[in-house]
């Protein structure tokens, strides 16, 4: 009787083994939830895009759930969001851009050819601020919330359809 | 002939300079350990964009920009688990190739352990359920047989 028993563990065992290796192989190992979720928003001083002589820091961020975008003007992906973050500020959604790893001049032709929705463009061309937020490839966004806690995160392309169906609803659930 | 050889050392030392500048960059330390904790630490990171390479083998710019906060923070007199908490910080537990010992990952170090042990539990269990099934096998008669050997040896 137990060994019949011990018979079957094994290729049971066996399946679930097996089940499980095969239900991880379908998860892409790109979507993974950021480091930073949950925790403050990095300290940070830097300039602004528009003005040199203009510094801010990490209490810009605080008073009002605010949408962090990494972008460059390198970025093709970043190009193709713009119309996005185009209708995510007309929705009254407050927009922070972080110039990642670019210069000004041609971050300043990026805005002017394809829009501005950002209230404030944090400057980073060395990529500091970008690796304190963990960031290794833009277009990413982050969703800070009025007491400056980053609450999400996404990596890549926002489509319109991610607009819908997450970044509104995330917005709308942590102001 | 020595023209041939002057052309090929030159275009070797050409491929050379070229292969230094287009992959990964030289770094200089003055002391050996650093050298060593230097490799040893951008060998067991996961590059976070490219997935299976650690960021000591990768070209692409965030496990640049990863390579030289490392070697600044080696620089700085900093720990190795100093400088992989940074990193982990940032970048999450994905980068690393050994995931550390924490409450989340007791199950992934416990479980072969675990298996072990049972294993070894359930082969200890066997034995001593044939080795007992052994003993009672003997019959009435064998042993009644057994016992006449026994006398018959001790009364020669």
């Amino acid at each position: 009787m137990s060994r019949r028993l011990l018979l079957l563990l094994l290729p049971v065992s066996f399946l679930l083994v097996a089940l499980f290796l095969y239900q991880r192989l379908q998860h892409d190992p790109a979507q993974r939830d950021s480091a930073l979720m949950a925790r403050e928003f990095p300290a940070f001083e830097a300039t602004t895009l528009r003005d040199e002589q203009q510094t801010v820091d990490q209490s810009l961020l605080k008073g009002e759930v605010t949408l962090v975008n990494v972008w460059g003007e390198w970025c093709p992906a970043c190009k193709q969001e713009m119309p996005q973050l185009l209708e995510l500020a007309d929705q009254g959604i407050r927009m922070v851009g972080v110039n990642y790893r670019d210069t000004r001049e041609k971050g300043m032709s990026f805005l002017n050819q394809y829009g501005d929705p950002f209230e404030m463009n944090i400057f980073d061309p060395e990529g500091s601020l970008g690796f304190d937020l963990g960031v290794y490839g833009a277009p990413e966004t982050f969703l800070v919330d009025a007491e400056g806690i980053i609450r999400y995160h996404h990596k890549g392309y926002i489509s319109p359809q991610d607009v819908s169906e997450r970044i509104l609803p995330e917005v709308a659930k942590w102001r | 002939m020595a023209l041939i050889r002057i052309v090929t050392a030159a275009i070797l030392l050409a491929l050379t300079l070229s292969a230094a500048a287009g992959g990964i960059e030289l770094r200089e330390f003055d002391d050996p350990v650093l050298a060593q904790r230097y490799h040893d630490l951008t060998a067991s990171m996961r590059c976070p964009l490219c997935e299976n390479q650690a960021i000591g083998d990768s070209d692409s710019p965030i496990s640049g920009d990863m390579r030289e906060r490392v070697y600044q923070m080696l620089q700085d007199g900093r720990s190795d688990s100093e400088i992989v908490s940074h990193m982990v910080e940032r970048f999450g537990d994905y980068i690393l190739y050994n995931p550390r010992l924490e409450k989340r990952t007791y199950l992934l170090w416990g479980l072969p352990v675990g298996l072990g042990i049972l294993g070894f539990v359930l082969l200890m269990l066997i034995i001593r359920t044939r080795r007992k099934s052994s003993a009672k096998a003997l019959s009435a008669e064998e042993r009644a047989r057994l016992d006449a050997l026994i006398q018959r040896r001790r009364s020669s």
